[in-house]
């Protein structure tokens, strides 16, 4: 009796957080478009406040993450985007469009450091 | 006799209404990528905030005798930094370091002889020239008259450490950024094989393309800079950058040094000038929905 209680409590508890996970994607999702919007405006800080905030909401999206690593790569935080870019890579490791990107950005990034280091 | 039409005709209604909807809700979601042309702005090597004025003092430079490598140096790099740099740029006469470092050179030689003669005239030493220590003779000496490959060049990196030298040339131009270094434009000739992609077309006159080796016989130019960063204030060399680039023709193809040398110097320049100045690398990345 007290186990079909906890089971019934249980099953609850995962249908009440489904649409709340739901709902975060979809602000998530939100946040990202309109980001996206002002991006090809040329508004990378707005851009880059609404995709952080995304990520808070909604730490598992991947193309926040990635629009994020955009984004910060335009603003030349380079540190910045290639947490990013790994944050996204981590999420969707198989996303050839998040590796595309991500191969671009090393590129740029490690002739940077590679001159760095040089005496 | 006339049921089943009805029946198949609904069927396919249901079908066309079904991709109607799919292709509305496609059309409704849009697209979940877009392509955006990307500015990535990249530091200076170099931090050159305590300047106002840049000297392209001039080059040791080279190789072949078809180009003037010290003065169409110093004039491109001058003619990027005007353009592509907040540094004022200095016009001066482009410098001979190939004959400021032999003099240089001969200066110490007889520096070094004199104070051996004068040991040796204390000691009771033979005074004769031959007779000196070559080592200490040799110390400062041994530049090569004509510089024709890299090792050439090696005795004449003394000149860029010598601070006293390059701390009175930042006095006389009141203390700019000081850039100078050696240049090498050396003719190169190779032969072998080289994968080319040949055209072919079948019986169909259908077009392919072939990867094929030929052995070639080919000419060109390597260049080798060497740029040599110094504060004219202190004549301390700040940082120093060297690079290779080569350029090879078909060998019945004539193409003059100059433009063979423009043509590598291109390739260079974006790297020389993100030495001094913020760049910014254009390219394009994909958004996500």
């Amino acid at each position: 009796m007290q186990m079909r209680f906890l089971a019934c409590v249980l099953g609850f508890a995962v249908l009440g957080a489904a649409p709340a996970f739901a709902d975060a994607r979809s602000d998530a999702k939100s946040q990202v478009a309109f980001g996206i919007d002002v991006a090809q405006k040329g508004l990378w800080k707005e851009a880059i406040y609404r995709w952080e905030r995304a990520v808070e909401i909604d730490p598992t999206y991947a193309a926040a993450f990635n629009n994020l690593a955009v984004a910060y790569e335009h603003e030349g935080q380079l540190d910045k985007a290639r947490r990013a870019y790994e944050k996204a890579m981590e999420v969707e490791p198989n996303n050839l469009q998040i590796r595309q990107n991500y191969e671009l950005f090393k590129e740029i990034n490690d002739r940077t450091a590679a001159d760095k280091e040089k005496p | 006799m006339t049921g089943p039409l009805p029946t198949r005709k609904s069927h396919r209604r249901l079908i066309a209404l079904s991709a109607a909807a799919l292709a509305a809700t496609v059309m409704a979601c849009g697209p979940v990528s877009y392509e955006i042309p990307i500015e990535t702005p990249i530091q200076p090597k170099l931090d050159v905030t305590p300047f106002q004025r840049v000297l392209i003092a001039g080059f040791v430079a080279g190789g072949t005798d078809d180009v003037d490598t010290n003065q169409e140096t110093v004039r491109l790099l001058r003619s990027q930094l005007r353009s592509k740099s907040s540094l004022r740029v200095i016009d001066a006469d482009v410098m001979p370091l190939l004959e400021i470092a032999q003099e240089q050179s001969r200066a110490t030689g007889t520096a070094v002889a004199d104070a051996s003669s004068a040991t040796a005239r204390e000691s009771g030493a033979p005074q004769n020239v031959s007779d000196r220590d070559p080592k200490a003779a040799g110390q400062g000496l041994a530049l090569p008259q004509k510089i024709r490959e890299e090792k050439d060049l090696e005795p004449y990196e003394r000149l860029f450490a010598n601070t006293a030298y390059w701390k009175r040339i930042g006095e006389e131009y009141q203390n700019p950024l000081i850039v100078t270094g050696t240049v090498l434009f050396t003719p190169q000739s190779r032969s072998g094989f080289v994968s080319r992609d040949v055209e072919q077309y079948d019986s169909f006159g259908r077009r392919r393309v072939i990867p094929t080796r030929t052995y070639m016989e080919r000419k060109g130019f390597m260049l080798r800079p060497k740029f040599v960063f110094i504060d004219g204030r202190s004549g301390a060399t700040m940082y120093s950058e060297s690079y290779r680039e080569e350029v090879l023709y078909n060998a019945q193809q004539s193409t003059p040094a100059l433009s063979s040398y423009f043509e590598l110097m291109d390739r260079l320049v974006p790297n020389f000038l993100s030495t001094l100045s913020s760049q910014k690398i254009r390219g394009t990345r994909v958004l996500l929905k």
